[in-house]
């Protein structure tokens, strides 16, 4: 076989490496693949938090000129780009892809090649999103794109054209992504692992590809609808030539609020993880936590009209969006109640993942209920469009999503690094981020109910906004100081961390078997899965009281436990021979032609041929490659 | 007797809190959706959100308390802790679903019923009827049955019904008018309808809350609700054509106006000025604002205007006065004179 390989030429030599800094770009490895996500969603949280940090600068003080009114709104519009589909959705990806095989007792996600095609489509569409900076300006008409505005008769540079091919291609990397985790939640469980037996992260990653893939279909068709009318001259939104401009706000928004579940289900998972954890109690109503996480999922589709309720639907349009919006309300409710009853009666160790999480769903709770007020229709004639609604939003995605996944990054450091992060700094980043975080936004309540209008680069004196402006201005900057103080923490952390061992937190899901971190085959042998928290019932049982008992002599009758039920898959205690695919270049290759193609859209038909051949070139490769040597 | 202390401090931060936010609501902000709403319509509003409020605040209170409580009461007091292993409850799980659900049907009820009966626009000879035009980055105002068109300040009658119909010529606007009703979309290809009444006099200022690029944030506009007599008043002197200025720097900008560029885009009834595409000046100096209500009607901010109208409101169609329609600042001083005549 070796030979085979060094008769080759050059460039199409298989890539062997599995260490060094080459062995990233032809990683196959889920896990490597999960970091790669994270590491780049958490360098574009910097680049968005910095165009937030710009946005509160100008709007620190009426009739402010940090910004102007041209650069604001490629800043806002880039800021809510970049935080929905480069932070938030990739975050989910990168926890999707690092733990969903070893929570499911799987050696790697189903398509390897596929998923690392996935996370590279996704990081070049990220630089082709952002290299339009460097080419006449970013996008500049919100991150909704409202036709008419989006179309080439109001929007004539090439701004807009980055907006939508680069969420075109940003759809394709979460549609394979989608497509890849389905099929190994679905093929690829460990012996044992029912559906209701895997863990509520599981659950909730399952739930929101299925969002993914039935979603994202129909914002393409907005798109390519969009990119029609902007290079080919179509009138899909043209309401001057009998289109709709409406027609694009269902379509954005039918995958618009399903989109808002994408970014919320996975922190939900993760708390939904974290809180039995460092409570020491199981998570309390499982089944119904699940189903409501289903309920979500399903709900969510017929929601989409409460953007648009000052649109003109009509009365009856109007109730019945507000009548589904509201019972939405329910099974959301539902989790909160189940993870403050999994608290309830605890042993709760607050470490930082736990303030974490506990901090989602205080924060959430806000969201939530400021969620309901905007159902209540004539309430939200007045709310829509002003600061109320982007402090309800940020409740939800920055006090929601981000605490979660900040949750999920505390609690998993050990189990992807091998190292605890520090705990003092880790409860100083929490403190300092929940005290910013409330600064920034719990005033956008006050200032959105005294009328200030959103997506205004300025505004004048007199009209009572000053004070509150300048208070969450102050906060945003408390919000950056705390990821400063997360960063040192990751640095301290590398330096001189405490080594973790496979379970620091008394944990209750299999990923804590395998050592910290996991080898490249994640498990020697495939567990096998007896119940729901399958580790914790390895380590502890039940007396009749309900009442926890260690498992005598843990460790040893563990491993013995292990090994008595492990399904071998034919290689015996022999590691080295299990079979794990082969890195491969092509994934890259393919995913490279995607923004060739489409810079051709918008500057030539030599770039749009060159793009095509590349891809072509990769997916050709990829095909006729074997899946391992 | 610690545990009563911290409770104390607790008590008075969150007063302390409490009274923070109600000093600060009740400063003078005037496109509040909560204080001095000046007509039925935004009352109708307001009467549905606050009891939501007051329900969401007590559910707030319930729900975070107990969850403070649960982190507080509940900490490990050491790692070998072992507490009851409760993997859920039949009863909780059935009562926790319904009572939201018969919360969120409560709701509903009144909500459905605010919808409908704001829906119902209404009619007869006692409305005034307006039609709007939104365009990047002002408004138009035609009453159909009164002869008169007019930009950004719309003079409406006390206690009058006004149903407007909106309409877009470019992209989309919204309407909104806090203190007297809720936003309405402009969209382009529709028409869509509002309706409000004043029931107390004054000014009311407004905006434009639909995203419409560079200037969207000078997109706003007043309402001026006076009395019938005065509203009457009003009408009459809006219906008249311009009076042509019988000499000195205004006549001589009246010359300059009509002889440049300005008359492609302006209306100025009583000349030969009739553009359609900005704002009717035939009675602009009786506006307190222009630009869409942006800036104040004072000479000097007409003499910048004049001068350079993008340098004032970026992305402004209008050309700019000394550049583009090469005018000296002795020109532009006569136009404004001209303008400020034109009552």
């Amino acid at each position: 076989m070796d030979a085979a390989i060094e008769t080759r030429p050059g460039v199409f030599k298989r890539p062997t490496a599995t260490t060094g800094a080459w062995s990233w770009f032809s990683t196959v490895d889920h896990k490597k693949i999960g970091i790669l996500y994270g590491a780049t969603a958490i360098l574009f949280f910097v680049v968005g938090g910095i165009e937030a940090l710009l946005i509160r600068l100008q709007l620190a003080k009426p009739d402010g000129n940090v910004l102007s009114p041209s650069a604001y709104n490629q800043a806002f519009t880039m800021h809510g780009i970049t935080m929905i589909f480069l932070v938030v959705m990739p975050l989910g990806a990168a926890f999707a892809n690092y733990l969903l095989p070893l929570m499911i007792g799987a050696r790697d996600v189903a398509f390897p090649r596929l998923n690392a095609f996935s996370y590279w489509v996704f990081a070049l569409a990220g630089i082709f999103i952002y290299s339009s900076f460097f080419l006449g300006g970013a996008p500049n008409g919100g991150w909704f794109g409202y036709a008419p505005l989006s179309t080439k008769a109001f929007s004539p540079g090439h701004n807009m054209d980055f907006y939508a091919l680069g969420l075109l291609i940003l759809g394709v990397a979460s549609t394979a992504s989608a497509v890849n985790l389905l099929v190994t939640v679905v093929n690829m469980r460990a012996p044992g692992m029912s559906l209701m037996r895997m863990p509520v992260f599981v659950w909730m990653v399952f739930v929101v590809q299925f969002l993914l893939v039935f979603a994202l279909p129909v914002l393409t068709v907005g798109l390519i609808q969009l990119i029609f009318d902007r290079l080919m001259g179509t009138n899909f939104f043209n309401a001057t030539k009998g289109g709709d401009p409406l027609l694009w706000q269902h379509l954005f928004w039918l995958f618009g609020h399903p989109e808002v579940y994408i970014l919320i289900l996975p922190a939900m998972g993760i708390v939904s993880e974290v809180l039995p954890t460092f409570s020491r109690k199981p998570l309390f109503g499982y089944p119904v936590v699940v189903f409501s996480g289903i309920a979500i999922g399903f709900m969510g589709w017929g929601v989409w009209a409460h953007h648009m309720f000052a649109t003109g639907l009509g009365p009856v349009a109007n109730s019945a969006f507000a009548v589904s919006t509201m019972f939405i309300a329910v099974p959301t409710g539902v989790k909160v109640f189940n993870w403050t009853a999994t608290m309830w009666g605890g042993s709760l160790r607050l470490k930082t993942p736990m303030l974490f999480s506990i901090g989602f769903v205080t924060m959430f709770i806000i969201g939530g209920l400021s969620g309901v007020t905007h159902a209540v229709v004539p309430s939200d004639y007045q709310q829509t469009d002003t600061y109320y609604i982007v402090a309800h939003f940020h409740y939800v995605l920055f006090g929601g999503a981000m605490f979660g996944l900040f949750s999920g990054v505390y609690y998993w450091w050990p189990k992807v690094f091998g190292k605890l992060l520090n705990e003092r700094v880790g409860k100083l980043h929490f403190w300092l981020m929940l005290i910013g975080f409330n600064l920034t936004f719990a005033p956008f309540h006050i200032l959105g109910l005294q009328g200030m209008v959103r997506r205004t680069y300025t505004y004048p004196k007199g009209r009572g906004w000053d004070g509150w402006n300048f208070v969450s201005t102050v906060g945003a900057f408390v919000i950056a100081l705390s990821l400063l103080v997360f960063f040192y923490n990751v640095i301290v952390t590398r330096r001189r961390g405490a080594v973790a061992g496979n379970d620091p937190w008394d944990a209750r899901t299999i990923e804590w078997t395998t050592s910290s971190p996991p080898p490249e085959y994640n498990f020697a042998e495939i567990p096998v899965i007896h119940s729901v928290d399958d580790f914790w019932h390895r380590k502890y049982v039940e007396d009749k009281e309900g009442r926890l008992v260690r498992v005598p002599s843990g460790g040893a009758d563990e491993e013995e436990h292990d090994r008595g039920s492990g399904v071998t898959d034919g290689h015996g205690d022999d590691h080295h021979a299990i079979h794990m695919p082969s890195p491969s270049y092509f994934p890259l290759l393919a995913a490279i032609g995607m923004p060739i193609f489409a810079y051709g859209l918008i500057y030539s038909r030599i770039l749009i041929a060159a793009g095509a051949l590349i891809m072509l070139t990769g997916l050709y490769g990829w095909a006729l490659e074997p899946g391992s040597e | 007797m610690r545990r009563g202390r911290t409770a104390r401090r607790v008590a008075s931060l969150v007063s302390l809190g409490f009274f923070i936010v109600l000093t600060a609501c009740a400063q003078n902000a005037p496109q509040d959706t909560f204080h001095n709403l000046g007509g039925p319509v935004a009352r109708k509003e307001l009467n549905l959100s606050t009891p939501v409020f007051l329900v969401a605040a007590i559910i707030f209170f319930l729900v975070e308390g107990a969850l403070v409580y649960a982190t507080i009461r509940f900490r490990a007091r050491s790692d070998r802790d072992v507490p009851v292993q409760v993997h859920g409850n039949r009863v909780l799980e059935v009562t926790w679903t319904l009572i939201p659900a018969v919360i969120l049907a409560a709701i509903a009820v009144p909500t459905i019923g605010t919808i409908f009966s704001l829906a119902s626009t209404p009619s007869g000879p006692n409305v005034v009827r307006v039609d709007l035009t939104a365009r990047q980055w002002w408004w138009e105002y035609k009453y159909p049955d009164l002869g008169v068109v007019t930009a950004n300040e719309m003079h409406i009658p006390l206690g009058k019904n006004v149903a407007i119909k909106l309409r877009s010529v470019d992209v989309i606007h919204s309407f909104w008018v806090p203190r007297l009703a809720g936003k309405q979309d402009v969209i382009p290809g529709r028409t869509n309808d509002l309706y409000f009444s004043a029931d107390k006099a004054g000014t009311y200022l407004g905006q434009c809350a639909e995203f419409c690029a560079l200037s969207h944030a000078n997109m706003r506009l007043r309402v001026i609700a006076e009395p019938q007599a005065k509203f009457d008043a009003w009408v009459q002197q809006q219906k008249a054509d311009a009076i042509a200025p019988t000499g000195g720097d205004a006549a001589h900008g009246m010359d300059l106006l009509l002889k440049n560029q300005c008359i492609f885009c302006h209306t100025i009834r009583g000349t030969q000025a009739a553009g359609k595409v900005g704002p009717d000046l035939t009675h602009v100096a009786g506006r307190m604002t222009f630009a869409g209500a942006t800036f104040d009607f004072t000479t000097d901010n007409l003499i910048k205007w004049v001068s350079d109208a993008p340098a004032m409101k970026p992305g402004a169609k209008m050309g700019r006065g000394l550049a583009d329609y090469h005018l000296t600042p002795d020109d532009v001083r006569a136009i404004v004179a001209y303008l400020e005549s034109l009552k």
